[in-house]
């Protein structure tokens, strides 16, 4: 394919391929389903949940980048963040799962208005660079606060019990647990996209002079388009410290920020469910190259230079676009 | 798809009735866990995966009838790596025991996982006392150093040296803070006094600033709490900034042969270390390090040496009770004897400590030293009933004060 | 011993000159990097990882080769350059007609691809690089005992700035160089060669970053992570100071490093975050930067 072909082009994002309808779409929903209901009896479960948590991560920042047109680089100081405190309020607080996944997504929410409130004040490439700096921020303050313990981390969190009766130490549980909440999530994502608020969105990504001369106050869609998006990527850090029990710098580096990224672009920019596929696929490599000893970073750069060089529509935007480019 | 189904559902509930297996799978697993990239692969990394392959080659490659499989991965010196790691070991593959670990904050992390699932961990990596301290684990060993050791040997000798008084360099987190504590505890017995300490964070380039603090503070004794890289960094740099020209002293609390293979003896020289393993002790050590360095192009250091220790203890303990299940193993390598080049005088204590001859040591001046690796002048040996602390002082809830 | 608010001088005139001398990298990595992104309009992530290819170079020319310091401060900028001018010229250039922030992702991902690469190589250890003879041992100031290298570091770092500064400024080359970053149209309609301008432009941006890692080298050890942890301040700083200008890069650079120096002595927890603090102090007040113009 070559950089110039139609549909690729100037701008950072295709076109709004999301709203686009399939015949086969419910067939294949109904099919995916029943796969994420059966998977966890064929793979191991804790893998799933943490696909399932990335892939939320990804969702969230994708409803930045895909409807908003803005490039966070700092969204892991929220998955992290939100790890930490869902991590610190379940071991140190004894706070049930869903109240600690809670807890950890308001404070997503609150460093989001923060960052957002700052970031918006510049645009393009500025803004992606204050997001990193703020997130870079917030990882310095995690290493030197004693609540988060430096580099070991909040270890040893329990799982706990889901509305007093459920068991979470059960892999098999957690999985569902993991399951409903992302189902949760991407129905969230799901209504936003479609609201008039998500058609507002995308009209600032696509022409922000045409917005504001229409009479839109931008700066407040952003910011509100900013801190969901930032709640988003709380709800799945704070599952994720409690699926792995552990709340760590890993999760609030700046190569997360990096890695949902990655996950994002490789699935597909401004799809539903790309950032889905490209978290599944970036988990599943990382999986298999841990095991294989060769360096993950290598593969993925790469990933990242091919994606942006040669489809920068994602796999699941090239797909879409070949299935319309078929059936106009 | 539907049968197999069906079939992965009837899997599903035989696994959880039908009664416990003698083993976990039908190879015997051993999982080699450790840094292969990070600042601490030269002192475990590969070199441990080689020490576990000799050791499972000499157990004749089968115990209690089945092969013996060895897994190995890169933890990246994160706890959530190494816990995941760990648990899918466990739940997926059917690993029966974790070795190596380095990075107490890891350990503690695969720590927690293999006391829940009731599987042997045999730390020869980390340091952090915490392992058989408020952190031990009934299947959990500690087998080659602990911060305490260290500890008792270079903080002692160097307050007995005139270094009364001190300041500490420390990495952040779990060893280090072990390091620290357990040192300052030594000194202060021994009359010394502590000035302050400052933290860091692993994998620092830079300690110039930490030093210059240091040095204001006035100490006689520089302390590194920290380990490999970060201590040879910090090394470097103090003798840049002449720190060492004064009456002021270094003393890492944790050096590694390879960490002063890394500064050269020209840097390196003088220091005062503990270690729980010398491969140029005596005919013993020589022989089985020459293997080592055959396969692995450098000498063994004590946490490499340690992994192959633990594994052919590890592996009679197997072969005598027949079965990989973890609090039967853990009972019976706590009984067996352990005497080997490694291990002298040995005892498992039931906190998991394995308390063992250490040695004082001091780096040799480039003009004493016949090549490269030849580094240490052995000072004293440390015998493990001094070295260690008693179970019941360590604050493990398995042994009762 | 002089003490000043119960700090000793020998503390803060120390942590002072060290900040001085992280400054000297700060300033040479944001002058690189505002350097490329006005005329390419890219921020070249890459910079960091180019910044640690430099000191690598060095290490290999020395271990394989035997060529020492001196020549490979010549050498390191050449190899770097060249190695960005072909990353210009097969990768980079293939996006200035798209949102320039792909630019950020694509030299993200070849940041990402380098760092592995070394990493995979090197581990994550440092490898020692060592204190030319003519720069070893220091100087006993009284209250502090600097150490030759250091001080070579900031004169050469502040040396590179200003003749960088001179030649974009006050040059014929320059005043091209800046016409184009105006209007390329315009510039290419003059007959000057704008794409060759881009491309040696992204050269020695990148070359400034392979000089600032040889000079890096023996101080910090050459370790494939060194870039990776400067690059982000660094973006900090080139925020403070705002992309237009180069002199701002320059004192932006060094005054923060000064800045960071000063927190070590009065509250060191606080010197990693400091410049960060002040990114968001100036993004209230003045949103393009110190001495950045609003577009």
């Amino acid at each position: 394919m070559s950089v110039d072909a139609p549909g690729g082009g100037g701008r950072l994002l295709p076109q709004s391929v999301a709203s686009d309808r399939f015949r086969m779409r419910r067939v294949m929903i109904a099919l995916v389903i029943l796969a994420a209901l059966l998977a966890p009896l064929e793979v191991y479960p804790v893998f799933l949940a943490k696909a399932l948590c990335f892939g939320l991560f990804a969702c969230a920042f994708n409803l930045l980048i895909g409807y908003a047109g803005l490039l966070s680089f700092g969204h892991a100081a929220f998955f992290g963040g939100a790890a930490y405190v869902a991590a610190h309020a379940a071991k140190e607080w004894g706070v049930p799962p869903l109240a600690a996944v809670a807890l950890g997504a308001v404070a997503a929410t609150l460093l989001g208005a923060v960052f957002g409130g700052l970031a918006i004040r510049r645009q393009g490439i500025y803004f992606a660079m204050i997001t990193l700096a703020l997130a870079q921020m917030v990882f310095f303050l995690a290493v030197q606060l004693p609540f988060t313990h430096g580099e070991d981390g909040i270890q040893a969190v329990p799982r706990g019990t889901l509305f007093g009766f459920v068991s979470l130490d059960d892999n098999m549980s957690m999985y569902y647990f993991v399951l409903a909440i992302f189902s949760i999530g991407l129905a969230v994502i799901y209504r936003t996209i479609h609201s008039p608020f998500g058609q507002v969105l995308k009209a600032i990504r696509e022409n922000e002079p045409r917005a504001i001369s229409l009479g839109y106050r931008v700066d407040r869609y952003k910011l509100a388009a900013f801190v969901m998006s930032a709640t988003l990527a709380g709800v799945a850090g704070g599952t994720k410290a409690i699926v792995f029990q552990l709340a760590s710098l890993t999760d609030i580096q700046w190569q997360t920020s990096g890695e949902v990224i990655l996950m994002t672009l490789l699935g597909g920019l401004g799809t539903m469910f790309g950032p889905v596929v490209g978290a599944f696929l970036v988990v599943v490599l990382e999986n298999g190259l841990a095991e294989s000893g060769l360096p993950v970073s290598v593969v993925t750069g790469a990933i990242f230079v091919v994606c942006v060089l040669l489809f920068r529509r994602g796999l699941v935007g090239e797909w879409i676009g070949r299935v319309r480019a078929r059936s106009p | 798809m539907l049968r197999q189904m069906l079939c992965a559902i009837a899997l599903v509930g035989l696994g959880s009735t039908s009664a416990q297996a003698q083993f976990r799978s039908d190879t015997l697993k051993i999982g080699v866990l450790n840094d292969r990239s990070g600042i601490y692969a030269d002192l475990s990394g590969e070199g441990s995966v080689v020490a576990a392959q000799m050791a499972v080659e000499d157990a004749g490659g089968k115990v209690a009838g089945r092969p013996i499989q060895l897994l190995s991965a890169d933890h990246q010196n994160k706890a959530d790596v190494g816990a995941n790691i760990a648990r899918q070991w466990i739940d997926r593959d059917g690993v029966s025991m974790i070795i190596d670990v380095p990075n107490s904050g890891v350990a503690l992390a695969v720590q927690e996982i293999t006391r829940e699932k009731q599987i042997i961990f045999i730390a020869s990596g980390p340091g952090s006392s915490r392992l058989i301290g408020d952190a031990c684990s009934p299947t959990g060993f500690l087998w080659t150093y602990n911060t305490y050791a260290m500890g008792v040997g270079t903080g002692g000798a160097m307050v007995d040296r005139g270094g009364s008084s001190w300041f500490f360099i420390t990495a952040d987190y779990a060893f280090g803070q072990s390091m620290q504590q357990d040192t300052s505890q030594i000194v202060v017995q021994k009359g010394g006094k502590i000035l302050g300490s400052i933290k860091h964070p692993l994998n620092t380039a830079d300690f110039s600033s930490f030093l210059l603090q240091a040095q204001s503070s006035g100490a006689k004794v520089i302390a590194l709490a920290n380990a490999g890289a970060d201590t040879t960094n910090a090394i470097k740099q103090a003798a840049e900034f002449g720190i060492t020209h004064g009456d002021q002293q270094l003393a890492g609390l944790l050096v590694f042969d390879t960490d002063i293979d890394a500064l050269g003896l020209a840097t390196a020289q003088g220091l005062i270390l503990t270690t729980g393993f010398y491969w140029d002790f005596d005919d013993q050590t020589r022989t089985w390090s020459a293997r080592f360095e055959k396969r692995h192009g450098a000498e063994p250091t004590m946490v490499q040496a340690g992994v192959y220790s633990a594994i052919r203890h590890y592996l009679k303990a197997v072969e005598a009770t027949g079965t990989d299940d973890g609090p039967k193993v853990a009972a019976k390598m706590r009984e067996l004897p352990l005497d080997d080049f490694f291990a002298r005088h040995a005892r498992i204590e039931a906190n998991g400590a394995v308390s063992h001859d250490m040695y004082l040591a001091q780096v040799k001046a480039p003009g004493e030293s016949k090549g490269r690796w030849d580094y240490l002048k052995i000072l004293s040996t440390i015998p493990g009933t001094v070295a260690f602390q008693k179970p019941e002082n360590s604050g493990c809830k398995l042994v009762a004060p | 011993m002089m003490s000043l608010l119960g700090i000793s001088s020998q503390a803060l005139f120390g942590q002072l000159l060290l900040g001085l001398i992280n400054g000297s990298f700060y300033a040479l990595l944001s002058l690189g990097l505002a350097v490329i992104f006005g005329m390419l309009n890219v921020i070249n992530f890459a910079h960091g990882a180019q910044y640690m290819m430099g000191a690598f170079v060095a290490y290999l020319l020395l271990q394989f080769a035997g060529i020492g310091y001196w020549p490979a401060l010549v050498l390191v900028p050449v190899i770097i350059g060249g190695f960005g001018i072909v990353l210009e010229r097969t990768m980079l250039c293939r996006l200035y007609r798209l949102d320039p922030l792909y630019g950020l992702l694509l030299t993200f991902g070849i940041a990402m691809i380098i760092e592995g690469l070394f990493r995979y190589g090197y581990g994550v250890s440092g490898r020692p690089y060592p204190i030319p003879a003519a720069l070893q041992g220091g100087y006993n100031l009284g209250f502090m005992f600097l150490p030759v290298y250091r001080a070579w570091v900031v004169v050469a770092s502040l040396l590179l700035c200003l003749s960088t500064w001179f030649a974009i400024e006050r040059t014929r080359l320059g005043a091209m160089l800046r016409a184009a970053t105006e209007n390329p149209v315009l510039v290419q309609a003059f007959g000057i060669n704008v794409p060759l301008l881009v491309t040696a432009t992204y050269g020695f941006g990148v070359a400034l970053a392979g000089v600032a890692g040889l000079l890096a080298a023996p101080i910090l050890q050459v370790n494939p992570l060194m870039g990776s942890n400067l690059i982000i301040i660094v973006f900090a700083v080139v925020v403070i100071g705002g992309m237009g200008s180069i002199l701002g890069s320059i004192l932006t650079g060094f005054g923060l490093g000064i800045l960071e120096g000063l927190t070590k002595v009065f509250y060191p927890p606080a010197s990693n975050v400091v410049i960060f603090v002040v990114m968001v102090g100036v993004l209230l007040v003045k949103p393009a930067g110190l001495f950045g113009r609003e577009k």
